[in-house]
């Protein structure tokens, strides 16, 4: 099968009788009518699994409408392109439904160009986070440590050992920004900037950047160099569940088994793993949610170089990861897909080479542990995979 | 229900107060914090009390939510002590925190009125305002003292 012909319908239509809406945030229109759509199509926001939205929505890239709204969407899309985007959305959502992404998307676009600011509105949660000084990334992470600690006893040392792991890797590295060698000394004495993190728990800041390409596997045979196979994809947001989040929890435990499954692997198959590595913690809670080992037991799994290529339980990170090598834009998700790309290639540094890498796996984490954040997670294969 | 508690506002409080958006539909929440009341938002298809307050329940869906007034009680779930401010809160120290509320919710504050050092998971708490503006307070928190 090819195309999107005849794989989608739109069920659910609504226009909200509004012209001026002083009353009204953006967020309240943008809930109204997915309101309005799914009520049409004789369904509920519970049935909704896709969500598609464009700039007109408040947030990143529609993830404070999925928190908004309650909704657990496993594929989202926030293509942007003007006022055409509910088109493109249409488009992505067929081709989601088409290939197993999704079932129910979605698609909403709201605004008040009449009654309110130029340049649209900030999200509905601003007034109830930022202004308590959520800014500084790794307060957001502070909370998700803390907490973790509390329910499972990891340690500040055991935090240190992701890093001190990190920087086995970046030795070996000679664009690494980081490649002096730490102890877990070294990052549990340098000073708390977030309690309980230190600065070393937190990963460089740099310039640069990354791109790949992904081609069909048609035209992958006649190129020259070893391809890697994409076997699955999986994604999920963790938001703040109107009160009830999680902070132990990423979204990569619902991502996870979702890209597992159309991989038909398990957490047992993966040779070598890329792990979004912004603060330590979320490693620690990424190597849980992933199946590595149980909620809980992160901070006992990185101990003993269980995370040091290329002989521990999980080959993790050996560019140095976000936390030595690079973390450009402060956006670490090229460098892990890069780094896996490298292995399964067989072309890491031979110091940190995983043998007969033949599965890998790459978790990304977008938005912050504390309040909302979406993770993404592929499975990659070797060459000669599926 | 059990009529409306009321707690402190302090008018010009020592840590840095931004001023809320105030989103339309949420007038009345903010209105309150200014005379020292604390408002949830309550689902009544479902029960579930939600945070932050909108008018669509979270859990269920439904629109028949209302406000309520809170105990202004919780419980620290988590905190850190910011060392490295930013912005607004360049001046650090200070203590970001979930509280969760007596009425479940678990929401973004700040712990106040103590030594940064002496927060603890599980401290028990109560609201405070610290105005921001003739039309919004920030709902802190401090320790309930015995």
């Amino acid at each position: 099968m090819s195309g999107i012909r005849g794989t989608a319908s739109i069920v659910g239509a609504f226009e909200h009788p509004g012209r001026k809406l002083p009353d009204m945030s953006v967020m309240q229109l943008h809930a109204e009518v997915a309101l309005g759509a799914v009520a049409d199509a004789g369904l509920t926001l519970a049935d909704v699994d896709g969500l598609f939205t464009g700039r007109d929505a408040p947030g990143v890239g529609g993830l404070s409408v999925a928190d908004h709204l309650g909704l657990r969407p496993r594929y989202m899309d926030s293509t942007e392109s003007g006022g055409a985007s509910p088109l493109y959305h249409v488009g992505h959502a067929a081709a989601a439904i088409a290939a197993g992404k999704c079932s129910v998307a979605l698609i909403t676009l709201a605004g008040k160009a009449r009654s309110g600011p130029m340049g649209g509105t900030p999200p509905p949660e601003d007034p109830f986070e930022t202004v308590f000084g959520t800014r500084p990334p790794m307060a957001s992470y502070a909370l998700a440590a803390r907490r973790h600690m509390y329910e499972f006893g990891t340690t500040s040392e055991q935090l240190a050992m992701v890093k001190a792991a990190a920087s086995q890797h970046a030795q070996h590295n000679p664009n690494a920004f980081l490649r002096k060698v730490l102890t877990v000394e070294d990052v549990i004495e340098s000073p708390l900037v977030a309690d309980p993190l230190h600065r070393g728990d937190c990963c460089v800041v740099t310039d640069g950047g990354g791109a790949i390409v992904l081609v069909s596997r048609d035209v992958a045979r006649d190129l020259p160099r070893r391809g890697v196979t994409l076997l699955g994809h999986g994604e999920a947001p963790r938001h703040s569940a109107g009160g009830k989040v999680d902070v132990t929890v990423s979204g990569a435990a619902y991502a996870a088994p979702r890209a597992y499954a159309e991989a038909g692997i398990t957490a047992a198959d993966v040779d070598y793993a890329s792990i979004y590595d912004s603060f330590t913690i979320a490693v620690i809670e990424q190597i849980e949610d992933l199946g590595f080992c149980a909620k809980g037991e992160g901070g006992r799994f990185v101990e003993d170089g269980g995370l040091v290529a290329p002989s521990g339980r999980l080959p993790f990170n050996t560019d140095g990861g976000g936390l030595c090598n690079n973390h450009p834009s402060n956006r670490g998700g090229m460098m892990k897909i890069i780094e896996a790309v490298r292995q399964l290639r067989a072309e890491a540094h031979p110091a940190v080479q995983v043998p007969d890498c033949e599965i890998g796996v790459v978790s990304g984490v977008g938005g912050d542990l504390a309040a909302r954040m979406r993770s993404a997670v592929l499975v990659l294969g070797r060459e000669d995979a599926a | 229900m059990s009529p409306a508690r009321v707690f402190e506002v302090v008018a010009a409080p020592a840590l840095a107060t931004p001023v809320p958006e105030i989103a339309p539909e949420l007038a009345e929440f903010w209105t309150a914090t200014t005379e020292g009341r604390f408002l949830v938002r309550r689902c009544a298809a479902c029960g579930e009390a939600h945070w932050y307050p909108r008018m669509v329940c979270p859990f269920c869906h439904s629109t028949d939510t209302g406000w309520e007034d809170a105990s202004g009680r919780g419980t620290v779930y988590t905190f850190s002590v910011v060392r490295r401010g930013a912005g607004d809160y360049a001046a650090a120290p200070y203590v970001l925190a979930y509280v969760e509320l007596a009425e479940g919710p678990r929401m973004m504050t700040n712990i106040v009125d103590c030594d940064v050092e002496s927060v603890r998971v599980g401290q028990e708490v109560e609201v405070v305002f610290h105005r921001a503006s003739a039309d919004a307070a920030l709902p802190r928190f401090r320790p309930v003292t015995a």
